[in-house]
C-alpha cells in the first residue's frame, strides 16, 4: 500500500484529546503514522503527494455497539456485505452485532460461521455478541468463558430482557468470575405488554397500548441494585425517559456501569409518529419532546456515555401492516453520524461530545482498540463535509431494508469518504 | 349550513375515518341529512334509489351485530349493491395482509368500503391503498365515529340541542373508541364532558382531551343531563384490570340509586351490547323514561344513511 497524506482537516480524536487543525499519514502498513498539527506541508516531503482535505474533519472510525444484521437466519433483512456497505456510507468501521438471528447466537459452534461470514463478507470490524441465555428465552446461561474464547465481545439478549431476577443475579455473578460484559435493553415485559408507543396523550389519541416510562425503570432499578452487590461489566443498551437519565445519574456517583441511547431517541419523538407511521414503531419507544430534551442533556452532562443507531433492517412487507402488526425498529447505520450532527448545528451539544459518545466511549467500553487515531494502530477513520446538505432518500440507502425513521429528512453533514485499515472503502 | 339539493353537499373529507378529521360544519351536515331520513325509515316504503349503481363493501374483521346490521340496511334502503365479506372464510384467513385484501376489492371498484377492525389505525392504512371512499364502523380502541353520530343524534332529538349540557361517559374508557369519538364529538360541539373509570380502565393524559375525570362515579354523574355507560371489554382485557364484576357493579354500575346523583330529567345511552347487572342495572335499561338505547339504534340506520350518502356521492 502506497502511503498517503491529508493536510489542513478539522482532527477531533477524543481518546487522544485532539482537537485542531491538522493532517494524518496512513503507512505502507495500513496504519497511522502521523496524526495532528505536525502533520503540515512543512514536513511532507517533497516528492510525496498530498490531499488537501481544505477544513473538512476527520474523525475516528465510528463504533456503534446496537446492531441487527441479518445473518444467519434474516439474509433478505441484511447481510454482512449490505451491513458494511451501510456502515461505510455513514462512517461506521466498527459494529456490535445482536444475537438475534435465527439460530440465535448462543453457541460456540455458531460462532465460527459467524466470524467467517463477517471476514469473508463485510470490510468492517465485526465483533458479535451472544445471547445471555439459551435462545433468549432467559432461563438457562449461555457459556460466557467459552463464547469468550471464540471472540464474542459482550452478552445480551437483544430485543430482549431478563425478566427473572434470580436469574440476572447468577448472570452478573458469572460476568464477575469472567470480566464479561452485559449488555441489558431495559424493559417490564409484564408493564409494557403489548404496548407499542410511549403510554401519554398520543397514545390515548391513536388509540394504541402505550408502553410507561416505568416499565424501563423498574429494570433499570432492579439491575443497579443488584450490581451494588455484584460488581461486573454492566451497560444499559438504550434508555428513553427523563426518568431514567435521573436515576442513571443519581446512581452513578456510587456504582460502575455504563449507558447508552438511540440516536432516535435522541432526535425525534413520540409527535413523528403522525398517522400510524410504522417506521417509528421503536424499542424504547420514542417519548415526550421533554424526554429527549433530558437525554440530550444527559449526554452533554455524561450520564449517558454511547449514541447507536440501534440499527435494525426490516423489510417493507413487515411495515406495510397495521400498526399493532408492524415489526419494532429501523434502519439507521448510514445516517447515525449525520442525524447526530444535527445535535451539533442546532447547538444542543458539542461536536466533540458527539463524536466521544460515537468513538472513544464505546471503544472504552467494549475494551476494544477503536475509535481512536492512535500511532501505530489501523488507520480507521473518515472524512466529513460537516456542512454538507443532503435528503434521506430511501431509494439512495445502501442497507438492504429501506425501513429508516427520517425519510426525506434534510440532514447537514456527510461522510465523504471513509478507511478501514488504510484502505479507502467508501467515497461518496 | 348544508346545502339542501342532494348533490352539492360539501364535506371537507373524502373518507370518514374519525370525528378528529371533520370540522364542525362536516358534523352539521352529517346530522341534517340523517335527520332527513328518520321518518323514512319510520315509514312504510324505506327504499329509495339515491345510491343505485353504486357498490358498499362491508369488511368486518371483528365480530358486530348492531353496527354491521346498521350499515347493512342503510345501504340497501339507499338502493346499493351491498355486499358484506365474510371475514371467516376469506384469504385473509389464509395470511392475507391488510393492503394486499383492499388491493383486491379495490380492483372491484367499489363506491364505499365500511370497515371494522381490531387495530387501530387499520382504516387509516385501508384508505391510502383504494380509490374509493372508506368509513370507520370502528378501529381497535381510536375512533367509532358513525356511533359518536348516532349518539349527538339522539342527545339532539330529546335535548335539542348539545352545547351546554353535561354529559358523563362512564366505564371501560381505556378499551373504548365509543369513549374516544364522543369525546371530540360532545366537545366539538359545546358540551362539557365528565369521563367516569377506575384508574386501571382510564388512558393516560385523557384529560389533555379537554375532559373532567373521575374516579367516583357519584362525584362525575353529578348534574348531569346525560349518562353514556360503556360495555365492560372484557375480551379485551389480559391481565387483572378489576377485581370481580360485582366488585365493578357496586362501584360503577348504573344503579337507580347513583342516577339520582344526575339531573332528574337524565337521560341513559348504552352503545351496546350491554352486560346487566355489570354496568348498568337490567331495570334502567329497560325504563322507557330513562333510557334511550333503543332510540340509539333506532337513529343508528339514519346516520349511517347519511354517511353513505355524503361519502359515496
Amino acid at each position: 500500500m502506497k502511503k498517503k497524506y491529508f493536510i489542513n482537516a478539522n482532527i477531533i480524536d477524543p481518546h487522544n484529546s485532539i482537537n485542531e487543525n491538522g493532517g494524518l499519514i496512513i503507512g505502507e502498513n495500513g496504519k497511522i503514522e502521523g496524526v495532528g498539527k505536525k502533520v503540515n506541508t512543512n514536513n511532507i516531503p517533497s516528492r510525496e503527494k498530498f490531499i488537501d482535505l481544505k477544513g473538512k474533519y476527520i474523525f475516528p472510525g465510528l463504533v456503534d455497539m446496537r446492531v441487527f444484521v441479518g445473518e444467519p437466519g434474516y439474509e433478505y433483512k441484511e447481510n454482512f456485505r449490505t451491513l458494511s456497505n451501510a456502515a461505510l456510507s455513514g462512517g461506521v468501521t466498527s459494529v456490535v452485532t445482536m444475537p438475534n438471528t435465527n439460530p440465535v447466537i448462543d453457541n460456540v459452534s455458531i460462532v465460527d460461521f459467524l466470524k467467517r461470514r463477517g471476514r469473508d463478507k463485510s470490510k468492517i470490524n465485526i465483533y458479535p455478541s451472544a445471547s445471555l441465555t439459551m435462545n433468549t428465552e432467559g432461563t438457562n446461561m449461555t457459556e460466557f468463558g467459552l463464547l469468550q474464547n471464540k471472540g464474542i465481545i459482550a452478552f445480551t439478549d437483544g430485543t430482549k430482557t431478563i425478566q427473572n431476577t434470580r436469574i440476572m443475579s447468577r448472570i452478573m455473578n458469572s460476568a464477575k468470575d469472567l470480566n464479561s460484559l452485559i449488555l441489558q435493553h431495559a424493559e417490564d415485559y409484564e408493564l409494557s405488554k403489548n404496548g407499542m408507543i410511549n403510554d401519554g396523550i398520543i397514545s390515548t389519541k391513536l388509540g394504541l397500548q402505550g408502553i410507561p416510562e416505568i416499565a424501563e425503570q423498574v429494570i433499570i432499578e432492579r439491575d443497579l441494585t443488584l450490581l451494588e452487590s455484584i460488581n461486573c461489566r454492566y451497560h444499559i443498551s438504550q434508555i428513553s425517559s427523563a426518568k431514567s437519565v435521573e436515576i442513571i445519574k443519581n446512581r452513578k456517583e456510587n456504582i460502575k456501569f455504563s449507558c447508552g441511547v438511540s440516536i432516535n431517541n435522541l432526535s425525534l419523538n413520540e409527535n413523528d409518529i403522525g398517522d400510524f407511521r410504522t417506521f417509528l414503531k421503536l424499542s424504547p419507544p420514542l417519548r415526550t419532546e421533554a424526554d429527549r430534551i433530558a437525554l440530550v442533556k444527559g449526554l452533554s452532562d455524561k450520564t449517558i456515555d454511547v449514541i447507536v443507531s440501534d440499527h435494525k433492517p426490516e423489510d417493507e412487507e413487515k411495515k406495510r401492516l397495521t400498526f399493532a402488526q408492524a415489526e419494532t425498529g429501523a434502519s439507521g447505520i448510514e445516517t447515525l453520524l449525520s442525524l447526530s450532527l444535527e445535535l451539533y448545528h442546532n447547538g444542543s451539544l458539542k461536536l466533540e461530545t458527539i463524536i466521544k459518545a460515537l468513538t472513544s466511549s464505546p471503544a472504552n467500553i467494549l475494551k476494544i482498540d477503536k475509535g481512536n487515531l492512535n500511532v501505530g494502530n489501523d488507520a480507521d477513520f473518515c472524512i466529513v463535509d460537516l456542512n454538507k446538505p443532503w435528503i434521506v432518500k430511501k431509494e439512495n440507502l445502501l442497507s438492504k431494508s429501506k425501513n429508516t425513521s427520517i425519510e426525506n429528512k434534510k440532514l447537514q453533514g456527510k461522510v465523504t469518504n471513509t478507511f478501514v485499515k488504510g484502505e479507502e472503502l467508501f467515497k461518496l | 349550513m348544508a346545502t339542501k339539493t342532494n348533490n352539492a353537499i360539501k364535506i371537507s373529507q373524502k373518507h370518514l375515518l374519525g370525528i378528529q378529521d371533520l370540522s364542525i360544519n362536516d358534523v352539521n351536515i352529517i346530522l341534517d341529512e340523517a335527520s332527513k331520513f328518520i321518518e323514512l325509515n319510520r315509514s312504510k316504503n324505506k327504499k329509495l334509489d339515491t345510491l343505485k349503481g353504486k357498490t358498499q363493501i362491508n369488511l368486518f374483521f371483528e365480530p358486530s351485530t348492531r353496527t354491521q346490521s346498521s350499515f347493512d340496511l342503510a345501504g340497501k334502503r339507499l338502493g346499493a349493491d351491498v355486499m358484506s365479506m365474510n371475514i371467516v372464510n376469506s384469504a385473509i384467513k389464509k395470511g392475507e395482509t391488510l393492503i394486499d385484501t383492499a388491493m383486491t376489492l379495490n380492483a372491484m371498484h367499489p363506491d364505499i368500503i365500511v370497515i371494522r377492525h381490531q387495530d387501530s389505525g387499520a382504516c387509516n392504512l385501508l384508505s391510502q391503498k383504494v380509490n374509493c371512499a372508506v368509513l370507520n364502523a370502528g378501529d381497535g380502541r381510536r375512533e367509532h365515529p358513525t356511533q359518536a353520530l348516532l349518539d349527538a343524534l339522539t342527545i339532539i332529538n330529546r335535548k335539542k340541542k348539545i352545547e351546554g349540557l353535561k354529559i358523563a361517559i362512564c366505564g371501560d374508557i381505556v378499551h373504548s373508541r365509543v369513549a374516544r369519538s364522543n369525546i371530540y364529538l360532545l366537545n366539538m360541539l359545546g358540551a362539557e364532558v365528565n369521563i367516569i373509570a377506575p384508574s386501571n380502565l382510564m388512558p393516560k393524559d385523557i384529560e389533555k382531551l379537554g375532559v373532567n375525570i373521575f374516579s367516583d362515579m357519584k362525584k362525575g354523574l353529578k348534574d348531569c343531563d346525560i349518562v353514556m355507560m360503556l360495555r365492560l371489554q372484557n375480551e379485551r382485557m389480559t391481565s387483572s384490570f378489576l377485581s370481580s364484576n360485582r366488585e365493578y357493579y357496586e362501584y360503577y354500575g348504573l344503579t337507580p340509586d347513583k342516577l339520582n346523583y344526575a339531573k332528574d330529567d337524565a337521560l341513559i345511552m348504552h352503545p351496546g351490547p350491554m352486560n346487566r347487572g355489570i354496568e348498568i342495572d337490567t331495570n334502567l335499561a329497560d325504563d322507557i323514561n330513562k333510557s334511550v338505547i333503543k332510540e340509539q339504534v333506532e337513529l343508528g340506520v339514519a346516520v349511517r344513511m347519511a354517511c353513505l350518502k355524503i361519502f359515496c356521492i
